[in-house]
């Protein structure tokens, strides 16, 4: 039997083609009855249970449980603040924008209950700059359902008063990293600040934040549909409940598929992204977007679960932001390596040094390499050079650096080193001196 | 120097701390770094200043912490008690190795072209700490080699290292936020905004604070290398507050002065115009030898020529019209050694009370002398500060940073005369038009006595501000403009005298005025803060002689000269024609006055009235001591030979008194110093081998400042905290375990060094309250004149100082000579728009005095009504509009036909 999509998220879109992000054809497919149904049983502790209970962890890439997150903000402390990380910016990854520009609806739904849950009455949207169709949708949902009365001074006729601010980024993948997307909201360059303190204490204005991802808040209402336990018995072990996952590269149907944890990434590139085209067999691929180590296409590797902990474990990678790409016996990795170098090297900060100076000095090697001009001593130098920003070269990451961004520039060398080095060093000449 | 004590189950206030195994205590809170490092541990670094906020960025001072993960930086780390920490774990020292080869990855490694290589922490953390060779073999970055980013400071963006402590700086401790990061990644770099300058007061702390060679500033550009530098601490004397800082030589020549960090004073920093202005020392246009009248010129003559000359000037004076025809106007630019001698050569040989070293733009000395005294330092924890005068940031500029610092950092309530609003974030802005002062401090004393609640307007904040916190409130007292008479200054301090915990900075500018002023150079006072009634039979029988009478000051003197009752007129480091706010008087003066005298440096339109020029030794070519605006006294070091035959002023009073029949019997320096310890009452025990030990200087009067007084154990060394002798760190007088100050210092340096425990008792021992006359206290209740109504067409003109103003000291060096202001009528845009021009447009500008063709142009922080002329003194002005006699200055604007 072959493996079908399971859809929370993605139903809405999928039913409604036409209308999705309308706020009638949300309505009319059963948005914000779990508003109601939350606010006027006005119970926040409850709500904040059940995400608990649903076992949900973050879909932007950390991975991080949110029920836990939720309940680090200091109790009794207001004014506190929810952001939204809509600055989807992980090479390979689209399901945030699919979510924003087609089920605004759901996103404000989700937005409006945490806060709800949180006791906090703004939220920010923090939201990828180049997504325009996105900013118009997103910003037209907030202004109808205030019109309905799903969101404002009095949100369905209670005492909860919720704004939702709606801010565009400029371009930096950086602002993806939580403490730099605050930085950027409060109009500072965009640069990752040094924890402690963290948002949950002191976040956007120095008041306790919560940032959480679009696909996570997306969730919470089928959440709060089904219960948090019902919610958990979906998935696998402690990967509950489903995630989207964006699928590029060589397939032949690339696109996003809501599946529920825990079938393979075979049955995810071959059966619902339609299997690599030509007949031509998986080389390798990057299980959870460009910040990953890679996976190859061994039948061990294929045939793993999605499971986030098990990956972890069992091969070091990550599941990520849940972007898988796909490259076939046609590619060279080196200049897969080189390009996704080029890429950090490009959106590095330049706030901290290993990372500012680490990221372009590989991308130039990689470069070299890709070109003809590398030798084999460069692998062995780039590993230790890596190793100087994410001592162990191990993931998770241990870092040198003061956010992710560096130790992720180091996954591909990392992955070179470990399932191509023969075929490096047959390329660059394998007796030239190490 | 406030203990707080703990409360009942808080927190450890000590915490035990192993660095790299050895047991350490420290203030739990404290930065391990700093930690680390007073216990002997250097943890290298290149983002984190002791004076600003640590930001974690440049990854050099990583370490292990056991029980945390990962490496975190010793820099953001705060220490809490059991904490484990490991500094020189193999895995530290291979990160340590990785960040500095990082470093270099993009450096061009241009070292013996730069002017940093040698005392760079690139290269000698590098050494210390860094890989042997590097592994990077692509090419480097390149930039434009450097571009200038503002007149003084040029930026070579290859060599940064982008810790951002310039940035950090400009935005953080100056409030200039005129540089930033641009770009990001390895193309990162510093910039200045599109034609906006880094146009800071401050830029020169930035070059050295800067741990690479990416910034330079233009007078030390390839002047010297480091290792030929020689070095001696010294005081500022370019305004009042006297930061303290190293002054560099190489080759007899002034290169380079560098902030040092004092805690009581400047924290290290120094304003540019204190920086750079040091040029002027060796200017071309000095007068180096004496020069006397003949035949209507000034020709050179040899100094036993000259002074006799000048000495048969005040003999024959005194003996034709008594001693009262003699004035010394000046006094307020030399060391208290120097305005000493003067003031004996005046009060005690010569006999006349006639003697100023203001210039009619400061206040009364009995006010300055009198009224309770507050120290910089207390600005850090008062209940309020208020300021009534002028804008800091033009006038004292490092004393604003330490307002600023308050404000902003330790958030005090700052309540802000400033008619403009000021130059403090989050002030209470009272907007006081010119003249009000008094008027205004009453009202807002009424306003804090009455138990009603407060309104919300500024006067209710501001009331409400003294009334909710602790502590003395901290009156910042000066002149706010010279276009109105100080008596509404004086009303103002009046109503805040009466404030049961007070304490006043003067906010006089001219550098060693308060000197001067505790010295006896004004009328009515004798050296010590005594007055003349109070102090002549103490100083009669110390000096022989005190006038008869309390004199003249500046504006007396020079209207009696024009009037013909002062014959000679001697000018110490004094140019009238120049600073004086009535010019048209003084000129008259100099056509009527038989004779004027001067001692001075330059050729000023002043001193080319003179029938003798004596020339003096100027900052870097004197030893001595002087005494900032709070009463802080510090010595001056010399670092290079006088100019030709220039003189000490001291000394040139010695000879005129020897030839007046007055033998001082004074030959060095510290001799004057130690007779204004013994005779002066406020200096009392102030004596020269005090003041070289004692490491903050000590503050007036001794007597009651005692135990406040650091000793240090050896002489005048400069050590910087990693003891390298860098420039980039914080740059300690002499390093000291003791950071508390207090009473304890005396204790803990002692532990250190028993002789000088032992010499340290002896001195201060001898400091103590001696018998001898009451210091002066001005309680006075005051009024001020009622303000004229001001006609519809008219502006009331405000006349502050700028830094940068065209006198002598920025005129005659190069690097900031440029930077001189424009002079300009300053108006709103509603008056612009009603006087019916374009910006830039020359107008009449008529006030009482006369007319003048000015440029006008817009400020935009002005409010309708008033006008602002800086003060110029090599310009026409200020000076020709202002009515000295007016309790405010009006000025009508009218387009030119």
């Amino acid at each position: 039997m072959t493996v079908q999509e399971t859809r929370f998220v993605t139903k809405r879109l999928h039913d409604r083609p036409d209308d999705s992000w309308t706020i009638d054809g949300a309505v009319g497919s059963g948005a914000y009855e779990q508003l109601r149904a939350v606010v006027s049983a006005n119970n926040p502790a409850d709500v904040q249970e059940q995400v608990k209970a649903s076992g949900l962890r973050g879909r932007g890439g950390a991975g991080f449980p949110t029920g836990q997150k939720w309940s680090f903000l200091p109790a009794g402390s207001f004014p506190r603040y929810l952001v939204v990380n809509a600055d989807e910016g992980e090479p390979s990854t689209f399901k945030d924008r699919m979510l924003i520009e087609r089920d605004p609806h759901q996103l404000v739904e989700g937005i409006a209950i945490a806060a709800f849950a949180l006791q906090c009455n703004l939220a920010f949207v923090y939201l990828r700059g180049e997504f325009a169709l996105g900013y118009e949708r997103l910003t037209e949902a907030i202004v109808s359902a205030k019109a309905r009365g799903f969101l404002g001074s009095n949100v369905l006729g209670t005492d909860f008063a919720l704004d939702i601010v709606v801010h565009r980024g400029a371009g930096a993948y950086i602002c993806g990293e939580e403490t730099a997307l605050l930085e950027s909201l409060e109009g500072e360059r965009g640069m990752p600040r040094i924890r402690p303190p963290f948002p949950a204490i002191e976040g956007l204005y120095a008041k306790p934040t919560v940032v959480n991802n679009v696909e996570t808040l997306s969730t919470v209402p089928h959440i709060m549909a089904m219960s948090g336990a019902e919610y958990a018995k979906l998935g696998v072990n402690r990967s509950t409940g489903t995630r989207i996952f964006s699928v590029s590269g060589h397939v032949n149907k690339p696109g996003n598929y809501e599946v529920e944890l825990g079938i393979t990434f075979r049955q995810l590139i071959d059966e619902l992204a339609g299997g690599v085209p030509g007949g031509r067999k998986v080389k390798f691929f990057i299980p959870g977007g460009a910040s990953s180590q890679w996976l190859i296409g061994s039948d061990e590797h294929l045939d793993a679960p999605l499971d986030m902990d098990y990956v972890q474990q069992t091969f070091g990678v990550m599941l990520g932001s849940g972007a898988v790409m796909v490259f076939d016996e046609t590619t060279d990795p080196i200049l897969v390596a080189w390009r996704l170098a080029k890429f950090f090297a490009h959106e590095s900060c330049g706030k901290c040094t290993p990372c500012r100076e680490g990221t372009g000095w590989i991308e130039k090697v990689l470069y070299r390499m890709a070109h003809g001009l590398g030798s084999p001593s460069d692998l062995k130098m780039l590993l230790d050079v890596g190793d100087n920003i994410s001592p162990g070269l191990n993931a998770p990451f241990s870092q040198t650096t003061i956010c992710p961004l560096g130790p992720s520039a180091v996954s591909a060398i990392v992955s070179l080193d470990k399932f191509f080095r023969a075929e490096i060093e047959a390329r660059l000449g394998a007796g030239a001196p190490a | 120097m406030t203990t707080t004590e703990p409360k009942p189950g808080a927190k450890p206030t000590v915490a035990t701390v192993t660095i790299d195994g050895r047991e350490v205590t420290a203030k739990p809170g404290e930065l391990l770094i700093k930690v680390a490092q007073e216990h002997g541990v250097y943890i290298p670094r290149f983002c984190w200043h002791e004076r600003m906020k640590p930001v974690g960025m440049c990854r050099m001072c990583l370490v292990e912490v056991e029980g945390v993960r990962g490496f975190p930086p010793a820099c953001t780390t705060t220490v809490t008690d059991g904490m484990v920490c490991h500094t020189q774990t193999d895995t530290v020292k291979k990160i340590q190795d990785g960040v500095l080869e990082f470093l270099l990855v993009n450096h061009p490694l241009d070292c013996p072209v730069c002017d940093r290589g040698g005392e760079c922490p690139l290269q000698d953390q590098t050494l210390a700490f860094g890989p042997g060779e590097s592994r990077f073999t692509e090419e480097k970055r390149h930039f434009e080699k450097p571009i200038p980013i503002s007149d003084v400071v040029l930026l070579d963006r290859e060599r940064c290292i982008q810790c951002a402590r310039c940035t950090r700086f400009a935005d953080e401790i100056a409030g200039d936020p005129l540089i930033t990061f641009v770009d990001r990644g390895d193309r990162t770099e510093v910039l200045n905004f599109p034609d906006h300058p880094f146009a800071s007061y401050f830029s020169g702390n930035t070059v050295q604070i800067c741990p690479v060679g990416a910034l330079t500033a233009k007078p030390y550009r390839f002047r010297a290398r480091p290792w030929d530098l020689a070095t001696v601490e010294t005081s500022c004397t370019t305004c009042a507050v006297q930061c303290r800082g190293a002054l560099q030589s190489s080759t007899d020549r002034l290169v380079r002065f560098l902030g040092v960090d004092s805690e009581p004073v400047n924290h290290g920093w120094l304003c540019d115009k204190g920086r750079y202005g040091f040029e002027y020392v060796h200017s071309e246009t000095r007068v180096i030898e004496p020069q006397v009248r003949e035949d209507g010129a000034l020709v050179e003559k040899p100094w036993p020529e000259a002074l006799d000359a000048a000495a048969s000037i005040l003999e024959r004076t005194k003996s034709m019209h008594g001693p009262g025809a003699i004035a010394v106007l000046g006094g307020a630019r030399g060391s208290n050694e120097d305005a000493y001698a003067w003031a004996r050569l005046a009060k005690g040989v010569i006999g006349t009370d006639n003697v100023d070293a203001q210039l009619a733009d400061g206040l009364p000395a009995e006010v300055v002398l009198g009224l309770p005294r507050a120290q910089i330092a207390d600005l850090d924890h008062a209940a309020a500060i208020v300021l009534v005068g002028p804008d800091l940031k033009e006038e004292l500029p490092v004393l604003h940073l330490r307002v600023r610092r308050a404000a902003v950092e330790l958030k005090v309530p700052v309540i802000d005369f400033a008619f403009d609003g000021g130059s403090i974030p989050g002030s209470i802005a009272m907007r006081c038009a010119p003249g009000e002062s008094g008027a205004l401090a009453e009202r807002l004393m009424s306003a804090v006595n009455s138990g009603a609640a407060v309104a919300d307007d500024p006067i209710g904040r501001a009331a409400a501000a003294i009334r909710e916190r602790d502590g003395a409130v901290i009156v910042v007292l000066g002149r706010a403009s010279l276009a109105e008479r100080p008596d509404h200054t004086l009303r103002a301090a009046a109503a805040f005298a009466a404030l049961p915990q007070v304490g006043f900075l003067s906010a006089l500018r001219r550098g060693n005025v308060h000197g001067a002023l505790e010295l006896g150079l004004a009328p009515g006072v004798l050296p010590g803060r005594v007055s003349l009634a109070d102090g002549r039979a103490a100083f009669a029988s110390a000096w022989g002689a005190v006038p008869e009478t309390t004199g003249l000051d500046a504006t007396g003197i020079l209207r009696a000269a024009a009037a013909g009752k002062i014959h000679a007129l001697v000018l110490v480091g004094c140019d009238p024609l120049a600073d004086f706010p009535d010019r048209a008087l003084v000129r008259e003066a100099f056509e009527i006055v038989g004779s004027v005298i001067a001692v001075d440096a330059f050729l000023s339109d002043s001193v080319r009235q003179a029938d003798v020029v004596l020339p003096v030794t100027l900052w870097g070519e004197k030893q001595g001591t002087v005494t900032n605006l709070e009463g802080r006294v510090q010595r001056l070091g010399r670092k290079v030979s006088p100019a030709g035959s220039a003189m000490d002023d001291w000394r040139i009073a010695g000879e005129l008194a020897l030839r007046l029949g007055s033998d001082f019997d004074l030959e060095q320096v510290d001799e004057v110093t130690d007779e204004i310890a013994k005779v002066a009452p406020a200096f009392a025990g102030a004596t020269a081998e005090l003041l070289r030990r004692a490491r903050d200087g000590v503050v007036l009067p001794v007597a009651e400042h005692r135990s406040e007084i650091v000793l240090r154990a050896g002489g005048l060394t400069i050590l910087a905290d990693d003891g390298s002798g860098a420039s980039w760190e914080p740059i300690r007088a002499v390093r000291d375990a003791d950071e508390t100050g207090a009473a304890a210092a005396t204790d803990r340096s002692a532990e250190q060094d028993g002789e000088a425990h032992a010499n340290a008792t002896d001195v201060i021992a001898a400091a103590g309250p001696s018998s001898t006359p009451n210091l002066i206290v001005w309680d006075r209740s005051f009024g001020s004149p009622e303000l004229p109504a001001r006609d519809a067409y008219a502006l009331r003109l405000v006349t502050g100082r700028t830094l940068y103003d065209g006198g002598r000291t920025v005129a005659s060096s190069p690097a900031i000579a440029a930077l001189a202001r424009d002079v300009a009528l300053l108006v709103s845009a509603t008056d612009l728009a009603r006087i019916g021009v374009d910006e830039g447009a020359i107008v009449k500008v008529t006030s009482q005095r006369t007319s003048l063709n000015l440029v006008v142009q817009v400020e935009l922080r002005l409010p309708a009504g008033i006008a602002r002329l800086y003060f110029t003194p090599d310009h026409e002005g200020a000076a020709e509009l202002i009515d000295l006699s007016a309790p405010v200055t009006d000025i009508r604007v009218e387009t030119l036909r």
